[in-house]
C-alpha cells in the first residue's frame, strides 16, 4: 500500500454536479467582433450608454495581450472559437417562474438550490444564472420592503439605470486587464445587489451559476453596493457538466462599500475541473475587487475553490476610506493536473486601514497551487497594519506549492506582518490517527479540515457545510 | 485454576522496514489479565515489533502470524485493528495541527463503539463522559480544545495516550516507553493510570528500557530481546538483574556462538 494510492483514492470522488440538461439554446454564432456585441446588446434590449461600454471595452481588449506571468501553461485559447451567448430558448426576457422550462428547474433542484415557492431555502436568496441568462430571483418582494434590491444585472440595467451607470466598471475599469477588458464587452448576465442606507440585508442573498453548454463561455458580472451604515452577506456558487473540451469562465465582481457599511463576498467554486489526466474542464479567469470607499468600510472576501482546471484569481480589496478594513480567507485545493493561481491584493490607501490574509493552499496529485499576493501601502496610509498568513500542505510526491507574496510600503509608520509554511501529510500522521480505529479517508478529511479551520470559521453557516462536504470532510465538529 | 484465555499471540514472527530484517522470530504468547514487560536496548525490535502489531504500512512481515482472539491481525488494516481491540501507545506521540483533541477523540471512540454494538455519543454526551476518563491522567478539559498533541509537553502527549487508552478500552494495549521523557512525577500519574484502566479481561504489554516503570507497574512476565528475537523471559526479578548486571550478560542460549 503506497500513500499515494489511498491518498488520491479519497480525492478522486466523482464530480456529481457533471451532468447536462437536455434544453434547446438559442445560440449565437462563434466568434466576438462589434456586430457580435450589438447583438447581444440588442438581444438584452439595452440603452445606448451599456452598448458604448461595451464597445469601448472591445476596443481596448483588441489591442491587450493576454496575461502570461501567472505561468499558468495551458493552450492558447481560441477567442473566434467560443459562442458569447446561449440563453434557454424561450427566455430572453425573464418571465413568472411557471414558465420556465422545468428541465431547467430540474437541474437546480438536482443542484441543490431549489427555486420554486414551496422547496426554496427560508432564509436565502438565490439568483439563479444558467449559461448566460439569470433564470429566476427569489424573494424579491420580500427583500424590496427594506428598499433592497436584488436582481439579474439586466433587470438593473432596464430597472435602475442611473445605478448602473454611476457604479459599474468603477471598480474594475475596463481596461483593467486582458480578462476584465474581454467581459466588459461581451458579458452576459449576472447579479445585482444594492443595499439602502442604513439597512442591514434581512437574509443571505446568493447567486447560483451554472454553465450547462460545452461550447459556450460564461461571461457574468456582478456588482455590489453598500450604501452607508448596510450590510450585506452574499455567496456564490458554481457547477458546470462534464466535458472534454476547456470552457471559458471570465466574470467580474465589484463591491462597494461607503461610510460603516460591510460586505461579506463567500465563495464555493467547484467548476468541472478536468478529468485525471487533465483533460477538459473550466478556465476560471476572473477578476473580483472591492472598494472600500468610506470610512469605516469593511469588505472581506471568502473563498473555497474546488473545482476548474485552471484558477486565475486574485479577490482585492482597495483600502481607501479611513479606518477600512479588508480581509481575504481562502482555501483553495488542486488535485491531479488542476492548476491555481489565486491570492489577493490589498491596496492601502486611507489612514489606519487594515487586512487579513489568510490562505490554505492544498495540492494533491501533481496539480500545482500558488499563492499570489500583494500587500501595497500607499504614502498617506498612515498607521496600516497588514497580517498575512500563508499556508501549504502537500498531498503525495508530485504536487506543487508556491507562494509569491509582494509586500511594498511607502508608509514608515505601518506594519506588515508575513508568515508561510509549507508541510504534508505524513504517513506518521496517518497511522497514528488511523491505529485510533480512524479509517484512511477519515483521517485525513480530518487532517484537511484541520488545515481550512482558520477559514472554515469565517464562512457563513450555510456555507460552511457545503465547503466541508465538499473537500470530501465527512467529521463533524471539526469545522464551525 | 482455569485456563486463562490467550489474547494475543506472536507465532516466529520475522519482517523489517525497507528490505532491512529487524525480527528474527519471535514468539509470544499474552493472556487476559497478565502484564508483560519487553525489554531490550535500543534497535532490539521492540518498537517494529509493536508497530507489526499495530500494523504500521512501512513494516512488512516475511513470516509468522499475529493472532488476536483467534484473528489473523495480519490480515487487517490499522483501523481494524484498532477497533476490535488493539491499542498501541506511541514512544513519539504525533502532531496533527488543526484538529481539535476532543473532536479527534470523539470520532476515534464513536467507531471503537460501532464494533462493541455500543451507541454513538454526540458532542454533548461525549463531553461529559470524557470527564471522568480526564481524571484518571489528572487532565483539565482545556486540553481537550487544542489540536492534537500540539504543542503538547512530553508529559502531556503520554498522558494523552494514556487517556486514549482509557477512552477505547482496548483488550490489549501495547505501550511502546510510556516512561521515556517523563519526569517522576508525570511517571506516577502514567503509571496509576495505566494501572487502574488493566483488569482480569485486559492485557498489557510494556516496552521500556528501565526497571523504574515497573516499580510501579508490577509485570507478571519479563522478557528480554535481543537481535530481533526474545532471548529470555521471567518474572519480575528478571527486570532488577538486568538492572544489575546490564544486557550484555544476556545472551541467546540458542546462538551463542554467533555474539
Amino acid at each position: 500500500m503506497t500513500k499515494n494510492s489511498t491518498v488520491s483514492k479519497v480525492l478522486e470522488k466523482e464530480y456529481k454536479y457533471g451532468f447536462l440538461t437536455q434544453v434547446e439554446s438559442e445560440k449565437i454564432p462563434k466568434g466576438i467582433n462589434e456586430d457580435i456585441i450589438r447583438l447581444i446588446s440588442e438581444k438584452k434590449q439595452e440603452p445606448e450608454f451599456l452598448l458604448d461600454f461595451r464597445l469601448r471595452a472591445y476596443k481596448q481588449w483588441k489591442m491587450m495581450d493576454e496575461p502570461k506571468w501567472a505561468d499558468l501553461n495551458y493552450p492558447a485559447i481560441d477567442y473566434q472559437d467560443i459562442i458569447y451567448y446561449s440563453a434557454p430558448k424561450g427566455i430572453e426576457k425573464k418571465k413568472s417562474l411557471d414558465e420556465v422550462d422545468p428541465e431547467i428547474l430540474e437541474t437546480f433542484d438536482k443542484l441543490g438550490i431549489p427555486l420554486n415557492e414551496q422547496k426554496r431555502l427560508s432564509n436565502v436568496a438565490v439568483d439563479a444564472v444558467f449559461d448566460s441568462v439569470s433564470i429566476a430571483t427569489t424573494f424579491k418582494e420580500k427583500l424590496a420592503e427594506d428598499g433592497v434590491i436584488f436582481c439579474s444585472i439586466s433587470e438593473a440595467v432596464e430597472e435602475h439605470p442611473d445605478l448602473i451607470k454611476k457604479y459599474l466598471g468603477k471598480v474594475v475599469p475596463i481596461n483593467d486587464n486582458f480578462f476584465a477588458a474581454l467581459n466588459s464587452a461581451i458579458f452576459s448576465d449576472g447579479s445585482f445587489v444594492y443595499i439602502p442606507k442604513g439597512v442591514k440585508c434581512p437574509m443571505e442573498l446568493s447567486s447560483y451559476f451554472r454553465i450547462n453548454s460545452g461550447d459556450t463561455g460564461q461571461f457574468e458580472r456582478t456588482l455590489i453596493i453598500a450604501e452607508e451604515r448596510s450590510s450585506v452577506s452574499y455567496l456564490e456558487g458554481c457547477t458546470a457538466p462534464m466535458f472534454d473540451t476547456n470552457t471559458l469562465h471570465a466574470a467580474v465582481v465589484e463591491l462597494i462599500a461607503l461610510d460603516d457599511a460591510s460586505i461579506k463576498y463567500s465563495t464555493v467554486q467547484n467548476w468541472y475541473a478536468g478529468d485525471k489526466n487533465g483533460v477538459g474542464g473550466i478556465y476560471n479567469f476572473v477578476t473580483k475587487r472591492g472598494q472600500c470607499k468610506g470610512k469605516r468600510s469593511k469588505i472581506s472576501w471568502s473563498q473555497v475553490e474546488t473545482g476548474s482546471s485552471i484558477t486565475w484569481k486574485y479577490p482585492s480589496c482597495i483600502l481607501q476610506g479611513e479606518d477600512s478594513t479588508g480581509e481575504f480567507y481562502s482555501v483553495a485545493l488542486t488535485n491531479n493536473k488542476q492548476i491555481a493561481d489565486t491570492g489577493t491584493k490589498m491596496i492601502h490607501i486611507g489612514r489606519n486601514t487594515k487586512s487579513t490574509i489568510i490562505s490554505k493552499g492544498i495540492s494533491a496529485g501533481s496539480s500545482k497551487n500558488t499563492y499570489r499576493g500583494k500587500v501595497h501601502i500607499g504614502s498617506k496610509a498612515i498607521g496600516a497594519k497588514n497580517y498575512s498568513q500563508c499556508d501549504s500542505l502537500l498531498i503525495g510526491a508530485d504536487a506543487e506549492a508556491n507562494t509569491y507574496p509582494y509586500l511594498h510600503s511607502k508608509q514608515i509608520k505601518s506594519n506588515i506582518e508575513h508568515e508561510a509554511s509549507t508541510s504534508k501529510i505524513s504517513e506518521d500522521q496517518l497511522f497514528y490517527l488511523r491505529s485510533r480505529g480512524i479509517s484512511n479517508e477519515e483521517a485525513i478529511s480530518m487532517m484537511v479540515s484541520g488545515f481550512c479551520r482558520d477559514v472554515f470559521n469565517e464562512l457563513p453557516m450555510e456555507f460552511a457545510s457545503e465547503a466541508d462536504s465538499l473537500l470530501g470532510l465527512k467529521l463533524e465538529g471539526t469545522v464551525g | 485454576m482455569n485456563q486463562k484465555k490467550i489474547i494475543l499471540e506472536i507465532k516466529d514472527l520475522c519482517g523489517g522496514i525497507e528490505g532491512k530484517d529487524i525480527l528474527n522470530g519471535v514468539n509470544l504468547k499474552v493472556c487476559e489479565g497478565e502484564i508483560h514487560a519487553l525489554m531490550g536496548r535500543n534497535g532490539s525490535g521492540k518498537s517494529t515489533l509493536s508497530k507489526m502489531i499495530a500494523g504500521h504500512p512501512e513494516y512488512t512481515i516475511t513470516s509468522g502470524e499475529i493472532i488476536f482472539r483467534d484473528k489473523d491481525l495480519t490480515q487487517l488494516e490499522p483501523e481494524e485493528r484498532a477497533n476490535i481491540g488493539v491499542f498501541l501507545g506511541f514512544q513519539y506521540p504525533i502532531e496533527i495541527p488543526g484538529v481539535k483533541n476532543i473532536d479527534f477523540l470523539r470520532v476515534a471512540v464513536n467507531q471503537r463503539r460501532k464494533i462493541l454494538a455500543k451507541s454513538e455519543l454526540d458532542t454533548i454526551e461525549f463531553e461529559e463522559w470524557i470527564e471522568e476518563k480526564l481524571k484518571i491522567v489528572k487532565m483539565q478539559t482545556d486540553f481537550l480544545e487544542r489540536g492534537v498533541n500540539e504543542g503538547f509537553s512530553g508529559g502531556e502527549k503520554k498522558r494523552n495516550e494514556i487517556l486514549q487508552m482509557a477512552l477505547l478500552e482496548p483488550e490489549v494495549s501495547i505501550l511502546d516507553e510510556t516512561d521515556s521523557g517523563l519526569d517522576i512525577d508525570a511517571l506516577r500519574i502514567v503509571a496509576a493510570g495505566i494501572n487502574k484502566l488493566h483488569s482480569n479481561e485486559r492485557a498489557t504489554v510494556l516496552i521500556t528500557h528501565y526497571q523504574r516503570l515497573l516499580n510501579e507497574i508490577k509485570p507478571d512476565f519479563v522478557h528480554i530481546m535481543k537481535n530481533g528475537e526474545i532471548i529470555k523471559t521471567g518474572g519480575k526479578e528478571l527486570a532488577i538483574e538486568l538492572e544489575q548486571k546490564g544486557y550484555e550478560t544476556f545472551q541467546n542460549p540458542l546462538n551463542e556462538n554467533t555474539e
